[in-house]
């Protein structure tokens, strides 16, 4: 792939995959969240198939594609599981309203240009200039996680924070050594497994996923 | 050769498991998982025999490494590993016997307890930053239904929060290890390997590694119960079964702060050795605040001797961030003691859950004159654990601050020494009201016990830290091995 294009095209999957986190900020609807999440995945997985196309890595076009498959398939898939008919339309409740979260949102993208400049001033290439992108997710991912009093709306945070560290690992350095994205791909999987369950014990006990019936344990 | 030595700790409790996932929970499975944590031990010391006096043992291309401060930890999984597995026969039995929980719940007991020590005794042989930390998260994942094992709605809050707040700090500190590689790359070492990335001329660069080391630090910090990422801790180690809460606190933080320490010498080579240093010091006076303040308005003893495991990682960090040889040593020693002391203390909070049906501080009186051997080995740790000689805790906890006094840190180590101080007073109170407290005119219950062997973990674990301190010039060679592979030199 050429520069030209290949700069519009990382840039495109880069877009949408900040996107994505910015209007889990807006969308309440469960529902809605996970389809998001597929959708960020996807652009992920484009993000890194970019990557190998350009690269011409075989290699890395596995890893997009596996990347791809478990992010936009397999664990949006398993969400969706867990949320099942359950009042999964009914709004999220947030502690912070949606224009500020919004506000919170380009607060946090300006943030993660800050924090990356040291790793942007390594080297001019496209890819490395993108990578605050993938901070801003992580940092978005994080606010999510603490603003929101539904479990599946936390799990969909954690996974934010995941998305925008895996965007990072490959737009820096063409991901980490292979026995350790295997490792950390498992336990990704495993630790959703987990809150899958969890979020089914949690509304079996308490009735409904929502966090605010998790008041009992405090000093 | 060294390749199967090195993997023994690892393979041994995955065999246990794989046995308990096969036959389903029996005392024999029981046998073989105690076994696989002596194994650990025994490892531990044979490992620790061989680096002594000779270079690292590697296997896997340098994925997995031993040398002395590996093979220290890894006796310290083994040891607190075996007492907290001789707890589970008894505890699963009581269960069983008590018509709760379910058969397939026992077997994922079982399957799950030796998979934690296996992921522990990974994370500590690991050469490799990104192995290390894909065990770390997998402790993760294998402790969380070992802490939702009764499903109360307790313990469902508890795991919830463990996991979610648990998993997204790991992932933070991958953040950092990800950031860590990207300069190492640069740098024209693609690699991971520790040792490669702390030996003098590897020049990382120095904006990149400040981020990466500030994100690992809080990464592996909310694992270790650092405040203020400790939120989650109390509330998972209060509502984990004793055996679970007791390698949780006694080794799993301490596991996590072995990461920490790795990457001590990564971050003096690479930015110097203010900035980590600094960022230890803020957790450790943080975390001796704010356990110092929840231990004096506590009213659960399990959520006291949680708060306790806070306040000794905040010591804990203040010799990290003291970082010389002899402050590193005593953190070891401290690890040790402290592994020791903790889950015996767990341990025993469970039989005294079993035994009064409360985990209440306030409802839990005249132990000593009620249940002489239960009272008797609780309050012999609680002595322990606020530091009184014999305790080995005692030696750690002075070297500890007189190293921190000794490396400049003289304002927060005086602040830590009045938080210790008040820890102590809180700890102390609540004990002697649990021991002694209470209406005189209440009768004095003689149930007779049903087995005098069950306190037997507790005072072996006591026995241990007691010993410890008598021992400790024995193990100096070994404690200033490990420590000099953080400090650097030999």
């Amino acid at each position: 792939m050429s520069g030209e294009a290949f700069t519009q095209a990382l840039d495109l999957a880069a877009g949408l995959f900040l996107l994505c986190a910015v209007a889990v900020l807006w969308r309440r609807s469960v529902r809605a969240l996970v389809r998001l999440l597929a959708v960020q995945g996807a652009a992920l997985g484009g993000l890194i198939a970019v990557l190998a196309a350009h690269s011409t890595d075989a290699a890395l076009a596995g890893v997009a594609l596996g990347i791809g498959l478990l992010k936009a398939g397999i664990i949006p898939w398993l969400l969706g599981h867990a949320v099942g008919g359950h009042r999964a339309d009914a709004e999220t409740e947030s502690l912070v309203n949606v224009p500020a979260s919004l506000l919170a949102a380009a607060g946090l993208v300006a943030l993660a240009y800050v924090v990356s400049r040291p790793i942007v001033a390594l080297d001019p290439s496209p890819a490395l200039q993108t990578a605050p992108l993938g901070v801003a997710v992580f940092l978005i991912g994080f606010f999510v996680l603490l603003t929101r009093r539904r479990a599946i709306s936390q799990a969909v945070g954690f996974l934010l924070v995941d998305n925008g560290i895996t965007a990072v690992a490959f737009l820096t350095v063409d991901g980490v050594p292979l026995v350790v994205e295997l490792g950390a791909s498992l336990d990704l999987l495993l630790a959703v497994l987990i809150l899958q369950v969890l979020t089914t014990r949690i509304r079996r006990t308490f009735g409904d996923t929502d966090l605010d019936g998790l008041r009992e344990l405090h000093d | 050769m060294d390749t199967l030595l090195v993997l023994l700790p690892v393979a041994g409790p995955v065999l246990a498991a794989a046995a308990a996932g096969l036959l389903g929970w029996r005392p024999a499975v029981g046998l073989a998982i105690v076994g696989s944590a002596v194994l650990q031990a025994l490892s531990g010391a044979v490992l620790a025999a061989r680096v002594l006096h000779g270079p690292a043992l590697t296997g896997f291309g340098g994925l997995l490494r031993v040398d002395a401060l590996s093979a220290f930890m890894l006796l310290v999984v083994g040891t607190v590993g075996t007492l907290a597995a001789a707890s589970v026969p008894r505890y699963l039995a009581e269960e069983q016997a008590e018509g709760r929980g379910s058969e397939n719940g026992r077997r994922l007991f079982a399957v799950l307890l030796p998979g934690f020590l296996a992921t522990m005794a990974l994370a500590v042989v690991a050469g490799d930053l990104g192995v290390l930390w894909v065990a770390i998260e997998a402790t993760t994942v294998v402790t969380a239904f070992l802490v939702g094992h009764t499903r109360s709605r307790q313990a469902l809050e508890a795991t919830w929060k463990y996991v979610v707040l648990g998993s997204a700090g790991i992932a933070t500190a991958f953040l950092g290890t990800v950031l860590v590689y990207f300069a190492a790359v640069h740098a024209g070492h693609p690699t991971l390997s520790w040792a490669a990335l702390s030996a003098p001329g590897t020049h990382l660069d120095r904006g990149v590694m400040r981020v990466a080391v500030a994100l690992v630090l809080l990464g592996f910090g909310t694992k270790a119960g650092l405040a203020p990422m400790h939120a989650w801790l109390p509330d998972a180690h209060s509502q984990a079964p004793a055996a679970v809460s007791a390698l949780m606190s006694g080794v799993l933080t301490s596991v996590a702060l072995y990461a920490v320490l790795r990457y001590l010498p990564i971050a003096s080579a690479a930015v110097g050795p203010g900035l980590l240093r600094t960022l230890l010091a803020v957790a450790a006076l943080l975390s001796l605040a704010v356990s110092a303040a929840l231990l004096l308005a506590q009213r659960d003893l399990k959520r006291m001797l949680a708060y306790s495991t806070v306040e000794n990682m905040g010591l804990l960090a203040l010799g990290a961030a003291a970082g010389s040889r002899l402050a590193i040593g005593a953190v070891l020693l401290h690890v040790l003691g402290h592994g020791l002391t903790k889950s015996s203390l767990f341990l025993t909070s469970g039989r005294i859950h079993h035994s009064e049906h409360t985990t209440r501080i306030e409802e839990v009186t005249r132990l000593l004159a009620r249940r002489p051997g239960l009272g008797r080995v609780w309050g012999a740790g609680l002595v322990a654990l606020v530091g009184l000689p014999p305790s080995s805790l005692f030696l750690s906890e002075v070297v500890i601050l007189g190293a921190a006094v000794a490396a400049g840190l003289v304002w927060v180590a005086a602040g830590a020494a009045v938080l210790l101080l008040l820890a102590y007073v809180a700890v102390a109170r609540h004990g002697t009201g649990m021991l002694l407290g209470g209406e005189e005119d209440e009768p004095a219950e003689t149930a007779p016990r049903r087995d005098r062997w069950a306190d037997l973990p507790g005072w072996l674990g006591l026995a241990g830290c007691a010993g410890l301190t008598a021992g400790a010039w024995a193990a100096v060679p070994l404690l200033s091995a490990a420590a000099a592979v953080v400090t650097g030199g030999s």
